[in-house]
């Protein structure tokens, strides 16, 4: 089921913090290492890059203005499906 | 002959169900349609006047998205998907579901025919 449009996107605080440091120009601009792959993208988001964490290693993701509306997670997979053995490709 | 959105109608159904042959139409829009156009949706097919069908015409052309364009938009939001790599996107690359449903068996409308592999071992009775 859809989350409520009444509550908005969610949007870990301390992530949405960071963003907003960068674009009052508190902080520089650089990759914003994370875990919230819980966090929605929002307008604010676009062109900022981020390290997500995919339970291993942090991936980088360029965000573009597609990518609103989709969650940080969806774009670091979690799961590396090499074939199974014996398949030759 | 009714031939609307480059679409021949069956001539022998009712209009409702009739109207369903175009992509992108289903009961709920054909009956929408046939309200607005003030037709009796039991009326068949073959027994709509030029009036009725340039209105049904009209409306369609003017509110419902259908076949080609339809189709072309669908397209477009799987590209989308697929652009921007997420989750989805890579689903649709590899043919398998998107909506986090088993794999392991079933899911043959996505994956297609079984391709049997050979030397798997079967799993031992107990």
């Amino acid at each position: 089921m859809a989350r409520s449009i009444k509550k908005g996107p969610y949007v870990d605080a301390n992530l949405e913090q960071k963003v907003q440091a960068i674009i009052d120009g508190k902080a520089k601009k650089s990759v914003i290492k994370t875990w919230s792959r819980r966090s929605t993208i929002i307008p604010d988001f676009v062109g900022q890059t981020f390290a997500v964490h995919n339970g291993n290693k942090f991936i980088p993701v360029y965000v573009t203005e597609f990518m609103v509306g989709h969650k940080l997670g969806e774009f670091a997979p979690t799961r590396n499906f090499r074939g199974h053995a014996g398949s030759k490709k | 002959m009714a031939r609307i959105a480059g679409i021949d109608l069956p001539k022998n159904k009712r209009g409702e169900i009739g109207l369903t042959y175009i992509f992108g139409i289903g009961r709920s829009t054909a009956q929408y349609i046939l309200n607005t156009a003030g037709i009796d949706p039991n009326k068949k097919v073959s027994e709509w006047n030029d009036d009725e069908q340039t209105a049904i015409r009209n409306i369609i052309n003017n509110e419902i998205k259908v076949e080609g364009a339809l189709r072309s938009e669908v397209q477009m939001n799987i590209k989308r998907l697929l652009d921007i790599a997420c989750y989805r996107g890579l689903r649709h690359r590899k043919g398998l579901p998107l909506r986090g449903q088993r794999t392991r068996t079933n899911s043959r409308t996505r994956k297609g025919k079984r391709k049997t592999v050979a030397g798997k071992k079967k799993a031992p009775k107990k």
